[in-house]
C-alpha cells in the first residue's frame, strides 16, 4: 500500500552491501558470516549504520531500573533496554544473498566470469511470452489488444459511435500472445573438496579450510546453475564423508595423499563424467607426505587420469608448525606450467582472500 | 469520509468495532477526555511496521533509514521480540492505526488507550505549537526532497540529508515556550569611558575635551570587539545555521524540512512519561469501570500488565507514567496536598490522610494540561511512590566491567530520573560565537553536566555541521574534568585536551 518502503529498504540494502564490500576482507578471514548461513541468503552482523548524533558516553550515564537486589548487584540487562539510543550497540543482522555475495566478491576480487566447458554443456529451453502475433490459439487472444485493434478499425470506417459504444471484433482485429523460447546452458558443477587430517593439521588450519571452502562454493555456485559438493578426508588412508565431518573430524597418524586421490578418481569415474560436469579438485594439506615414492605415485595420478578430467585442480598449502611444505615444491617442480593446476600458500587467515583470487582467477 | 493516505483502500473499522468505537469515545467523553476527531484504520502486521518505521506518517521523504527501522521492526516482529499493538498520530483529525489480528478485547483497549494519547495531544500545552496539519506537511517535505533529487541527484541529497540529520537533535526544545534573547534596548548603559578622578572644578583640565574624545573612541573599540555574536547562546544550533549559514538553496529547504520534523518530534520525547503513562490510566479506568466484559477480564489483565511490566534493570514509561497519575488522583481525592499535609510529620496520620477532598480528577486534567515529563517528575515524584514501585539507580562500574545497582536512596533517583529526562541522551549544545577567532568559524559550547560527551560521534557530529556551516567548527567540552577542546574544519578532525583513558 504504501510504495515508499520498498525504495527506502533498497536502499538501505544498498548500503549495506557497500559497508561488506568495503570490509570483504575481515569478513573473510573471520567466519562471521558461515556461522549464519542458509540455504539462499547469509545474515551478517552489521553494527547499526547509524547517523552519528552528540551523545553522552555511554559508560558515564548509567540510569534508573527497577528491581529486587541490594547496592553493588550487578544489573541485568541494563544499558540495552534504554529505548535504543546507545550508539553502536544494536547489531542488526543484515541479510544479503549468496548471489550478491558471490558478485561482491567477484568485483571485489576481480574474478572473471567462469567460462564452462563449452561443447559438454547441456542447454535447456524456456519458454516465455514476449510478443503479439496475428495468429495463434483462441486460447491466447489478448483481449485489450483485439479490442482496441477493432476501435480503430471501427473509427477509422466510421462505425463507431461513442453514445452507443459497441465494439465487434472481426477476424482481422484479433491479436495473440506469442512466445519465444529461449535456451539456457543448463552448466553443472562438481567440487571435491580433499583434506588431510593427519594429526599435524591443527584446529586454525581447519578453519582457514573451512573459510576457503564457503568462499570457493559461493563463488561456484553464482557461476553454475547446480552444484554438488563432495567431501573427502585422508590419513594414511581415504574416506567420503559428509561437510560437517570433514570440518570436524581430527585423525592421527600418516599421510599417504596417494590414497585421497583414488577416492577422487573414484568419485569423478562414478558419478561425475568430465562431459557432462565441470569438475573442481580442492586439495588442502599441510604439505606432508609420507614417502617420495608416494609423491612421485601422487604425480603420475594427477598427470595421467585426474587432470585431464577436472576443470581446474587447487592445491591450497595450509602452514602449520609440524608440516614440512614440501608436497608444494613437488607439485611446482612438475606443474609449475600447467593452466589445470593452482597452487596457493595459506600461512594464516588474512592470506585467505589472496588464495581465493589465485585459485579462482583462472576464470576456469 | 476522511481521506485516507493509503495508496490502497481504506480500511476503516469492521461494524462490531466500529459499534465498539462509538462507545469507547462516548464514555471517554462523559469521562472528561476532550479529543480530536481520531479516523481509526485497519492493517497488517507488515504495514503497521511499514508505518512505525515512518514514525506513524504514511509518506515520508525517502531516506534509508526508514527501510533500517523497517526491517529491524520486521525482525522483531518475526522474532517475537516485539509488537506494536497501535499507533497514532498527532494531527487533527488524529489517525490511529490498529493491527488487524489483535484479540477483540486488544482493539477495545487499544482505542480507548488512543483517545487518551490524543486528548493529551490536543490540551497538553507542549504539543500546543505542533502543527495539527503534519500529514500534509510531511507529504509536502516528501515532494519537496523529490524535486531536489531530481534537480541534484540522490546522492548529493542524501549526503546533505545525512549531514542535517546528524545535528537534529541540536535544537531548543523550549524555543516556542520561552524567550532566550535580551530584548534589544536593553543593554546597560554604561559609556565605559575611561576619566582620570579629578574635582569638579578641575575636570575640563585634567581631562579636557581632545583626551576624552580619545578615550571615548577605545572605549567603543573595546565594545565592539567584546561584543559577541550571537549575543546570548542559542541553544537550536539548527535554526541559527538555518539562518546565518551559507548554504544553497534546496541546501536550506532541506535543512528547514529535517529542522520543521525534529521541532515536530520534540514534544513527544518530552512528554513519554506522561503521555504514555496517561494513555495507560485511560484505558485501565474506561476498560475497569464499563467497557469489559466479564469474559473479557483475564486477557484484558494479561495484556495489560504486559504493557506496564518492567524488566529488572528497564526503565517503562508507561508504569512510571501510570503510578504518577494514579498517585495524583489518589492524594487529592484524600486531600493529601498543601501546607498542613508537607508540614505533617507523622507518617502513619500521612499514610491515613484522608478529608474527602474528592479533587483527584480536577487536578488530573489540570496537570495534564501544563506538564511535560520533567515538571511532572519533579512535582509529583514521590519518595512513597518511588518506594512502591521499587526503583533504583546503577552506574557503570569500570572494573567489573558491568552495570551495578548503585543506590536505592530516593532524591538520588529522582535527580538521575530527571537527567535522563530532561536530556534524552542528548548533551545541550549552544552556539556561544559564530565568529570565532574573528574568522567567520563557528564556537559551540557544552554546557557539562556531569557526563562527558561520546567522542567519536561528537567527532562526525562535529564534522556534519562544519560541512554545513561552510567553515571550521569548534566544540569546548569537558573530558574527564578538564577543558577539552574539539575541532573540525570538513576535512579533519583535531583533539585538545586530556588525553582518554579507557573505551568509551
Amino acid at each position: 500500500m504504501i510504495l515508499n518502503i520498498e525504495n527506502d529498504l533498497n536502499r538501505f540494502r544498498q548500503i549495506v552491501r557497500g559497508k561488506v564490500r568495503k570490509d570483504l576482507k575481515r569478513y573473510m578471514s573471520s567466519g562471521e558470516m558461515i556461522g549464519k548461513q542458509g540455504d539462499k541468503v547469509v545474515s551478517i552482523p552489521i553494527p547499526e549504520i547509524n547517523i552519528p548524533r552528540m551523545r553522552y558516553g555511554k559508560n558515564q550515564t548509567g540510569g534508573v531500573g527497577q528491581g529486587e537486589g541490594e547496592d553493588g548487584d550487578s544489573v541485568d540487562g541494563a544499558g540495552e533496554g534504554q529505548a535504543g539510543d546507545q550508539p553502536g550497540e544494536h547489531l542488526l543482522e543484515a541479510e544479503i544473498s549468496l548471489e550478491e555475495l558471490a558478485e561482491i566478491l567477484g568485483e571485489e576480487l576481480a574474478l572473471p566470469r567462469i567460462e564452462p566447458k563449452g561443447k559438454k554443456n547441456v542447454t535447456s529451453t524456456r519458454d516465455r511470452y514476449t510478443g503479439i502475433s496475428r495468429v495463434g490459439p483462441h486460447a491466447l487472444r489478448h483481449v485489450r489488444r483485439t479490442y482496441r485493434e477493432a476501435l480503430k478499425r471501427q473509427v477509422v470506417t466510421g462505425n463507431y459511435d461513442p453514445s452507443n459504444p459497441v465494439l465487434i471484433p472481426i477476424k482481422d482485429d484479433f491479436r495473440f500472445r506469442s512466445w519465444n523460447s529461449k535456451t539456457e546452458p543448463q552448466s553443472a558443477a562438481a567440487i571435491v573438496y580433499v583434506m588431510d587430517v593427519s594429526g599435524s593439521m591443527g584446529k586454525e588450519q581447519k578453519e582457514i579450510v573451512r573459510l576457503e571452502a564457503f568462499w570457493i562454493d559461493t563463488w561456484l555456485r553464482a557461476n553454475y546453475k547446480q552444484l554438488e559438493t563432495r567431501f573427502v578426508i585422508h590419513d594414511a588412508a581415504a574416506r567420503e564423508v559428509d561437510r560437517d565431518t570433514f570440518f570436524r573430524t581430527r585423525e592421527s597418524g600418516g599421510t599417504l595423499i596417494s590414497s585421497a586421490y583414488n577416492l577422487v578418481l573414484k568419485l569423478i569415474d562414478d558419478n561425475y563424467p568430465p562431459d557432462e560436469w565441470n569438475i573442481y579438485v580442492f586439495q588442502f594439506s599441510d604439505g606432508d607426505n609420507w614417502s617420495a615414492a608416494d609423491t612421485r605415485n601422487c604425480m603420475e595420478m594427477l598427470k595421467q587420469r585426474i587432470l585431464p578430467s577436472v576443470n581446474l585442480f587447487c592445491y591450497g598449502q595450509v602452514e602449520s608448525e609440524y608440516g614440512s611444505g614440501q608436497f608444494l615444491n613437488d607439485l611446482k617442480s612438475d606443474f609449475e606450467s600447467d593452466e589445470r593446476v593452482v597452487m596457493s600458500r595459506i600461512p594464516d587467515r588474512d592470506a585467505i582472500m589472496q588464495s581465493i583470487k589465485e585459485f579462482l582467477g583462472k576464470g576456469r | 469520509m476522511v481521506e485516507s493516505y493509503f495508496k490502497r483502500a481504506p480500511r476503516s473499522l469492521p461494524p462490531e468495532l466500529e459499534a465498539e468505537r462509538q462507545r469507547i469515545a462516548e464514555v471517554a467523553r462523559r469521562h472528561g477526555l476532550d479529543f480530536f476527531e481520531t479516523v481509526f484504520e485497519m492493517c497488517d502486521y507488515d504495514e503497521i511496521n511499514m508505518l512505525a518505521a515512518y514514525g506513524g506518517f504514511p509518506t515520508r521523504y525517502p531516506h534509508w533509514r526508514w527501510g533500517m527501522e523497517y526491517l529491524s521492526m520486521q525482525r522483531g516482529y518475526e522474532y517475537g521480540l516485539q509488537k506494536i499493538y497501535e499507533m497514532v498520530i498527532n494531527t487533527n483529525p488524529s489517525y490511529a492505526y490498529l493491527l488487524d489480528n489483535n484479540m477483540f478485547v486488544d482493539q477495545k483497549l487499544v482505542m480507548a488507550h488512543v483517545f487518551g494519547h490524543v486528548d493529551f495531544f490536543k490540551n497538553n500545552a507542549w504539543f500546543g505549537p505542533t502543527n495539527r496539519k503534519m500529514l500534509d506537511a510531511m507529504a509536502n517535505h516528501a515532494s519537496r526532497v523529490r524535486r531536489i533529487i531530481d534537480s541534484v541527484g540522490e546522492t548529493d541529497t542524501e549526503a546533505w540529508l545525512d549531514t542535517c540529520l546528524a545535528c537534529d537533535n541540536l535544537i531548543d526544545p523550549f524555543l516556542h515556550h520561552i524567550r532566550r534573547s535580551r530584548k534589544p534596548g536593553q543593554e546597560q548603559e554604561s559609556d565605559g569611558i575611561h576619566k582620570l578622578p579629578a574635582k569638579s572644578y578641575m575636570d575640563s583640565y585634567i581631562n579636557p575635551p581632545g583626551y576624552m574624545e580619545e578615550q571615548a573612541k577605545k572605549a567603543a573599540e573595546v565594545a565592539r570587539a567584546a561584543q559577541r555574536f550571537p549575543e546570548d547562546p542559542v541553544r537550536d544550533v539548527l535554526g541559527f545555521v538555518l539562518e546565518q549559514g551559507r548554504l544553497s538553496r534546496w541546501q536550506r529547504d532541506c535543512l528547514e524540512i529535517v529542522r520543521d520534523e525534529a521541532y515536530y518530534f520534540a514534544p513527544q520525547a518530552q512528554t513519554k512519561v506522561a503521555n504514555e503513562g496517561w494513555a495507560s490510566f485511560w484505558h485501565t479506568k474506561l476498560m475497569t469501570t464499563e467497557l469489559l466484559t466479564d469474559s473479557e477480564v483475564i486477557d484484558y489483565c494479561d495484556h495489560h500488565s504486559g504493557t506496564v511490566a518492567m524488566r529488572p534493570g528497564q526503565f517503562n514509561p508507561y508504569k512510571i507514567g501510570i503510578e504518577i497519575w494514579r498517585d495524583i488522583e489518589r492524594r487529592w481525592n484524600r486531600g493529601q496536598f498543601g501546607k498542613e499535609w508537607i508540614d505533617c510529620e507523622d507518617h502513619r496520620a500521612k499514610l491515613e490522610w484522608d478529608t474527602g477532598a474528592m479533587l483527584g480528577k480536577q487536578k488530573l486534567f489540570e496537570v495534564r494540561r501544563t506538564h511535560n515529563d520533567v515538571t511532572l517528575i519533579d512535582e509529583f515524584f514521590t519518595e512513597d511512590l518511588c518506594r512502591r514501585v521499587g526503583l533504583f539507580t546503577y552506574e557503570f562500574d569500570r572494573k567489573s566491567g558491568e552495570f551495578l545497582i548503585e543506590s536505592r536512596d530516593f532524591e538520588e533517583i529522582k535527580k538521575k530520573l530527571l537527567f535522563m529526562l530532561s536530556n534524552h541522551g542528548t548533551p545541550r549544545v549552544y552556539v556561544t560565537d559564530a565568529n570565532h577567532a574573528n574568522r567567520g568559524e563557528l564556537e559551540l559550547t557544552h554546557e557539562h553536566e556531569g557526563t562527558d560527551i561520546q567522542l567519536e560521534w561528537a567527532t562526525h557530529a562535529l564534522g556534519s555541521l562544519s560541512r554545513m556551516w561552510g567553515r571550521p567548527v569548534h566544540l569546548v567540552t569537558r573530558v574527564e574534568g578538564k577543558q577539552a577542546l574539539l575541532h573540525h574544519d570538513g576535512q579533519e578532525f583535531r583533539y585538545d585536551g586530556p588525553k582518554i583513558t579507557g573505551k568509551r
